[in-house]
């Protein structure tokens, strides 16, 4: 089976006063019907490179690639209708936060239908986007249509965004640090709403998050990115099996409730990790 | 005799004709020197709790006192002299237009500190920054950096106690341990006391002696680091909270 997604050798650049600044400097992985987890800290690319996939670097950025190919579509040099075609119906990004990605002048009922309309499917939106809430628990679905984001908590703004992202039943979904805003029993909440879609339903999931232990017992496998390049790929389940300094350090300098090493090992970085 | 006892407190806001209870009756008692932790999810009042400490929530009732004295409302420049207080995000809580010298001089200067010059240099040494970072601004600075000028802003009162809301929630991962080094080093050198707010139990129980879980305006358990580790918790909440901090496990009835 050919892979549902195939990136090779993607560059992004931003300019700079001292000349274009790469902030990912040569990704390449393929995607399947799985959980690919991308790991790094603030500044490592891994948003940069979700955003590359969908299109959405900022216009002053270029992105380039050798290969950037989705179910057989070329991503690089598709037209404004072809991107119109492939964003939200078979592919979509959940983002970090509800409270800055959702309209705030729109109800949640709006916003959703809005997403079913666009792509075919004008009479069932209501039923369906009712039907999507109740897939991510939401309990109380009317009264949510009905709701501007602001009078939802962060972790229901979450679940409407998911909702939102996947009524239309995409193929990929990439979601980026789509927990890292809520408490940790809403976070684990949500990861088992989007890991019940991705095994029903058989997407693709890209999950990008800061969070190296939580993506190693989530997803299926990890890419750890480190200064725009992937330094590491992981078996989800071998994560203490990681040979490069640098996922060895980002696991070992969490606190842990058992441990208690003090004072906390940690990340020495070294310029060789940079090559 | 704690050092710091709260008893009753009470938190309540008003907006719009509509009453919100944040916190309903929390006793805490904090020793001297001690570092205590306080864990919840969001909403259950465990910033109140620091915020109202510190002079800054609407306290409806209860009774605070510090070194068995009573605190005033509002808090005299004695109090601040004592206590201070390091906020979740060091992106908010620094002037973006004031250079670090300017945020360390200023409590200086309003507490009538002599040889300022001297204490902005060795506060800034005190938390690893250096003299060279003296003259930047706030945007010039990593995240990291951001908040160990904020720590700075704090301990260069010399205060006797810090209080510590999410410090390092808005951080990296890596840059969480060198933050929560250098909060222990500093805490072993001076005999501070903290109070530490987090929603991570997993830095509370790295930081804490003893901590309170809270929920919904109120403290549903009080634990020692060791039963934490032991997991001996008598409170459902508890339990879920810790479970839920040990990572994503896949639901048997997905799993197939």
């Amino acid at each position: 089976m050919s892979p549902l997604l195939s990136v090779e050798n993607l560059r992004i650049a931003f300019p700079s006063r001292q000349g274009p600044v790469e902030v990912v400097r040569g990704v390449s992985f393929s995607l399947g019907r799985e959980r690919l987890g991308i790991v790094g800290e603030s500044g490592s690319g891994k948003s940069q490179t979700g955003r590359a996939i969908l299109g959405l670097t900022p216009v002053s950025g270029t992105a380039t690639a050798d290969r950037l190919e989705f179910d057989g579509v070329d991503l690089r040099n598709a037209s404004t209708r072809q991107w119109r075609k492939l964003r939200g119906a078979r592919m979509s990004m959940v983002m970090q936060d509800p409270k800055f990605s959702l309209n705030p002048v729109m109800t949640i009922g709006r916003q959703l239908m809005e997403a079913v309309k666009l792509h075919g499917g004008k009479s069932e939106a209501h039923d369906k986007s009712i039907a999507m809430l109740e897939a991510v628990q939401i309990r109380d679905p009317e009264r949510v249509m009905a709701a501007y984001p602001h009078e939802l908590s962060g972790g229901m703004g979450q679940r409407a965004m998911i909702a939102m992202m996947l009524v239309t039943e995409p193929d990929l979904l990439i979601a980026d640090e789509p927990t890292s805003a809520l408490d940790v029993t809403v976070q684990i909440e949500v990861l088992r709403i989007l890991d019940r879609l991705v095994t029903e339903r058989g997407m693709g999931l890209i999950f990008i998050s800061h969070d190296l232990r939580l993506v190693s017992t989530f997803c299926d496998r990890v890419l750890v990115m480190y200064a725009g390049r992937v330094v590491e790929e992981l078996d989800a389940r071998r994560m203490n099996e990681a040979t490069h300094p640098y996922t060895r350090g980002l696991l070992n300098c969490l606190p842990t409730i058992t441990g208690d090493s003090r004072p906390l090992p940690v990340l020495a970085r070294d310029d060789a990790w940079l090559e | 005799m704690a050092f710091i006892d709260i008893e009753d407190l009470e938190v309540t806001f008003e907006g719009s004709g509509r009453q919100v209870r944040a916190l309903k009756g929390v006793s805490l008692a904090v020793g001297e020197e001690e570092s205590f932790g306080i864990v919840g999810e969001s909403g259950s009042g465990k910033s109140t709790v620091l915020r109202a400490l510190c002079g800054l929530a609407p306290v409806t009732g209860g009774r605070i006192s510090i070194a068995g004295e009573p605190v005033q409302t509002p808090r005299d420049p004695a109090f601040y002299r004592r206590v201070q207080m390091v906020f979740q995000d060091p992106y908010a809580s620094l002037h973006p237009r004031h250079t670090v010298d300017r945020v360390l001089s200023e409590p200086l200067a309003i507490h009538g500190f002599d040889h300022a010059e001297h204490r902005v240099e060795q506060a800034l040494e005190d938390v690893g920054l250096g003299s060279g970072f003296r003259f930047r601004y706030p945007h010039q600075l990593s995240g990291g950096q951001r908040q160990r000028v904020a720590i700075a802003r704090a301990l260069i009162l010399e205060p006797k106690v810090i209080l510590l809301d999410e410090p390092t929630s808005a951080l990296d991962a890596s840059i969480q341990a060198e933050v929560l080094n250098l909060l222990d080093r500093l805490r072993a050198e001076r005999g501070l006391t903290y109070v530490l707010v987090s929603h991570d139990l997993a830095v509370v129980s790295h930081m804490c002696d003893r901590l309170v879980v809270m929920q919904g305006g109120e403290v549903v358990e009080q634990l020692t680091r060791e039963a934490l580790q032991a997991h001996a918790t008598t409170e459902d909440y508890t339990r879920n909270l810790l479970t839920a901090s040990e990572g994503f496990t896949r639901d048997p009835a997905v799993q197939r």
